[in-house]
């Protein structure tokens, strides 16, 4: 998709949106985006967790992090997609799809334009955000998975 | 090129070596077991040989030296003895190792191995000069099968002589098909019950020859008829043919003249028939002839299997195709869905041959991948011997049901927590020998390995007759570690389990075996994954068993696929009974469970829509499914039950956690997931819902109403 040379010092990000909000995953982990499908419900467990899809032939959850960060849950749109990505889950690499309500573009932030202490609005929760890049005049909260699904996390996940 | 011959040789070396392993703990207890002895000798003869053709010098000169040891306890020159066993054990640990490093010379520790060979023979001399001619270890004995008619006189049981044990003996000797003549018991009122008036007729297939057989009879002969023939030797070279037809059969024994025989011939139905109408001869003798004719065909056709042999195939390759018969069925139930739909009937023809192709084809597969659980077994002999060893204790192993085939993904999986549960025994569970001697038990602690299959399950118990688990310290331990509260009230088998739990261990001082806090919890953690459990009971003094209840295999199921609102389950078919419709009368509902009656008994049902905390309402008239759960009958009520699905397992993600209740997912014939119910965990989780309203708690499953 990025067709112009990556500059050593940046990096590749998939921007994608959650309400008015732009957000990011490092493209590195970004596995694939799909159109919205079936959904299988997991009863007992989080609201959050939506279930699970069908990822040719592998069973894999999926995730909506509007539930996540306290917004009212993804609607079926046309623009909806589920991003499936590669997380570090204790001690091993999984994949989860991620809703959300559109995806954009892939982007390049050099570095220097990543503000990685960011200090927010009570809006979102900042333990999941790395940092704050800055592209194009605006401002994208990259966000780091592995954190959403840490095993502190988890441990109130079971407890649903 | 080289490289295949050389791991080739090294795998071959790898079995041989596991075999040996068996073999010499075996020795140890059978020290006179010439044909153990013959084979430990094989063993290393074939090591030694191969070894020097793929340029492990160093392995095969090592085995000749042990090799010549070896040939001398054959010749009967040296006993066996435990020493000679553990120095073989250790020679075969170094060879191990040598094979692995690929060394081309021999290091101290083999020296040492050597040296003490040596000094069993009393030979100093640095060369051995003999170069033994290697007598090649073959099967010389023939095989013969022969024909026995033992028939007691009436008196012989005043003689104290069972003639059962006599018969069982014979069957101890190879295989054997027995047939009793009744026809000369007297009607009832002439019975003399403490006469004998059966015989027998033995079909016996072995390597021993006559005498052999007619000493089973030394102390009966005089009270007897017995007659011994030789009917037919199995070369096992040649190509054989099959075994005679009945007409012979009965000439040979002279049951039947052969004018009568031609006489008969001439009419169209089988022999027998047509010999029994023409009255020439007894339906029992017929019987009797057609048995043997059967017990011959059977060992030849044995014989035919055992040269067919197997094939050695690369685990991965298996895998692969578990993998691709699983994406098959999944194709399978897409097209007959697809098929259902259309009115074609061809198309439904041809979708009902795949259904039934695939379904042979998966249950072929998952055969292949079937491995006796011996294998494993076979394993602990040794950790046994050298554990009890190590803790000065004094400990056999016995064996039950090798036999059971296991998934061989199970079965891997199984070694570790295996490991753990019988180092715990012997370690925590049996006692000093001192000890036990002052508790009346015997000296020697005994480890029961036992594997049996039980329906969908195969049930694995350890068990060991040491000290036993005591509820109290088990409990009083607990609350010392924080594990559970001091006023917390347990039943025994919950103190039982205690065990189970992470950071808990009762051992009081720790030792180099077990005790450092860390074992059973894995173990449990691992049977978890193998979707098993794990059930502890165990009496003070007398002894503990674990049993693992472990599913047959992980790949593929047969399922049931059922329906609440728009939510698709698979319940495993191995533990449904039933389906029965229920209208909203004839449930009752008592207290907090809801119960229906079924064929005039009462059975507690469970609403998957409740539990599962599925919103919406249940049709009028619902669907009880009727499982086995927990060892009691119990329903469990749905919108729609769709039908039989054979399931190809997935497992949920680890970030889900272990959900309760939920033992995996599918993919179903569209595509779309659903999700297999573990009913067992279902039950469960009812029953202490019940308890969490009792006390007054909101049950978890009200947040879940969407």
């Amino acid at each position: 998709m990025a067709t112009q040379a990556v500059a050593a010092d940046s990096v590749l990000y998939l921007t994608f949106r959650i309400e008015q909000e732009l957000l990011a995953f490092e493209v590195a982990r970004v596995r694939e985006v799909l159109d919205l499908c079936p959904i299988t419900r997991v009863p007992r467990t989080p609201e959050y967790m939506r279930g699970v899809i069908n990822l040719r032939g592998s069973v894999i959850p999926v995730l909506d992090l509007r539930l996540k960060f306290g917004l009212p849950k993804t609607a079926t749109t046309i623009d909806a997609r589920i991003v499936v990505i590669e997380i570090h889950y204790e001690g091993e690499m999984v994949l989860v799809g991620i809703l959300t309500d559109s995806v954009h573009d892939v982007i390049e932030i050099d570095s220097e334009h990543i503000n990685s202490s960011p200090q927010m609005g009570a809006r979102w929760r900042t333990e999941y955000v790395s940092g704050i890049g800055k592209f194009n005049d605006q401002f994208i909260l990259l966000l780091d998975l592995d954190r959403v699904f840490s095993s502190k996390d988890a441990g109130s996940l079971s407890e649903g | 090129m080289e490289d295949r011959h050389v791991k080739a040789f090294k795998e071959e070396s790898y079995d041989i070596l596991a075999e040996l392993e068996s073999l010499l703990l075996e020795l140890e207890e059978n020290p006179k077991d010439a044909t153990l002895i013959d084979r430990v000798f094989g063993a290393m003869h074939t090591i030694k040989g191969s070894g020097a053709m793929f340029g492990f010098d160093a392995i095969s000169d090592f085995t000749h030296e042990i090799e010549t040891v070896l040939d001398m306890v054959r010749d009967g020159i040296l006993p066996v003895t435990s020493g000679l066993v553990r120095l073989t054990l250790s020679a075969r640990d170094k060879i191990l190792e040598m094979l692995d490093s690929g060394t081309q010379s021999l290091d101290k520790e083999a020296r040492a191995i050597v040296a003490g060979f040596r000094d069993l023979i009393g030979n100093d001399e640095s060369e051995i000069k003999e170069e033994s001619e290697e007598p090649e270890p073959v099967e010389t004995t023939l095989r013969i099968t022969y024909r026995i008619l033992f028939k007691p006189n009436t008196d012989i049981f005043t003689t104290g002589t069972n003639p059962l044990l006599l018969l069982s003996e014979l069957k101890a000797m190879g295989e054997c098909t027995i047939v009793a003549r009744t026809n000369e018991i007297p009607p009832l009122a002439e019975y003399n019950p403490e006469a004998c008036y059966v015989s027998w007729e033995i079909i016996l297939t072995t390597n021993c020859d006559e005498n052999a057989i007619r000493d089973v009879f030394i102390f009966v002969e005089d009270n007897c008829e017995l007659s011994i023939e030789k009917i037919f030797e199995h070369d096992s070279g040649a190509e054989s043919e099959d075994y005679k037809r009945l007409g012979e059969i009965l000439l040979d024994r002279g049951a039947v003249t052969p004018e009568a025989l031609n006489n008969v011939l001439n009419k169209h139905k089988f022999l027998g028939e047509r010999l029994l109408e023409s009255k020439v001869i007894s339906r029992e003798k017929i019987d009797a002839a057609l048995k043997e004719q059967e017990h011959v065909r059977k060992v030849l056709q044995k014989d035919r299997d055992m040269q067919v042999s197997s094939l050695r195939v690369d685990a991965a390759k298996l895998d692969s195709l578990v993998d691709l018969v699983g994406e098959l069925v999944t194709v399978q139930a897409r097209l007959s869905q697809k098929a259902s739909g259309d009115n074609d009937p061809e198309l439904q023809l041809i979708a009902e041959s795949v259904e039934r192709l695939t379904e042979e084809l998966r249950d072929n597969t998952m055969s292949i991948r079937m491995v006796p659980i011996g294998t494993l077994f076979s394993r602990f002999r040794r950790l046994v011997h050298d554990l009890a060893g190590e803790l000065g204790k004094e400990v056999q192993i016995v064996t039950d049901g090798a036999a059971t085939e296991l998934d061989k993904t199970v079965i891997d999986q199984l070694n570790e927590p295996l490991v753990h549960i019988i180092r715990n025994a012997i370690d925590h569970g049996i006692e000093q020998p001192a000890e036990r001697s002052s508790f009346g038990k015997p000296v020697k602690g005994t480890i029961h390995l036992a594997a049996e299959h039980a329906g969908a399950s195969v049930v694995i118990s350890i068990s060991d007759d040491g000290a036993g688990l005591a509820p109290e310290i088990l409990k009083a331990k607990a609350v010392e570690k924080g594990l559970i509260a001091a006023d917390q009230e347990l039943s025994e088998d919950e103190c039982y389990s205690l065990i189970l739990r992470p950071g808990f261990t009762t051992s009081t001082e720790v030792t180099d075996v077990s005790g450092r806090g860390v074992g059973m919890d894995v173990v449990k953690r691992s049977i978890d994954s193998l979707r098993g459990t794990i059930g502890i009971t165990s009496s003070k003094g007398i002894g503990t068993t674990i049993s693992l209840r472990l599913p047959l295999t992980l790949a593929i199921i047969d399922g049931l696929l059922v329906s609440v609102g728009q939510d698709l389950f698979v319940i495993p078919l191995a533990v449904i009974d039933e389906c029965v419709e229920l209208s909203k009368e004839e449930s009752i509902q008592s207290r907090e469970r809801s119960m229906m009656t079924f064929r005039g008994q009462v059975h507690p049902y469970v609403s998957l829509r409740h539990v599962l905390g599925i919103g919406g309402v249940a049709p009028a008239i619902e669907k009880v499914v009727l499982v086995n759960a927990l060892g009691k009958r119990t329903g469990f009520s749905v919108d729609k039950v769709i039908g039989q699905h054979q399931t190809v397992i997935k497992t949920l993600s680890k970030v889900l956690g272990n959900v309760e209740g939920i033992s995996g997912a599918t993919i179903l014939g569209d595509g779309t997931v659903a999700l297999i119910l573990d009913v067992n965990q279902l039950v469960k989780a009812e029953r202490s819902d019940i308890q969490y309203k009792a006390q007054g708690a909101m049950p978890r499953r009200v947040e879940m109403t969407a």
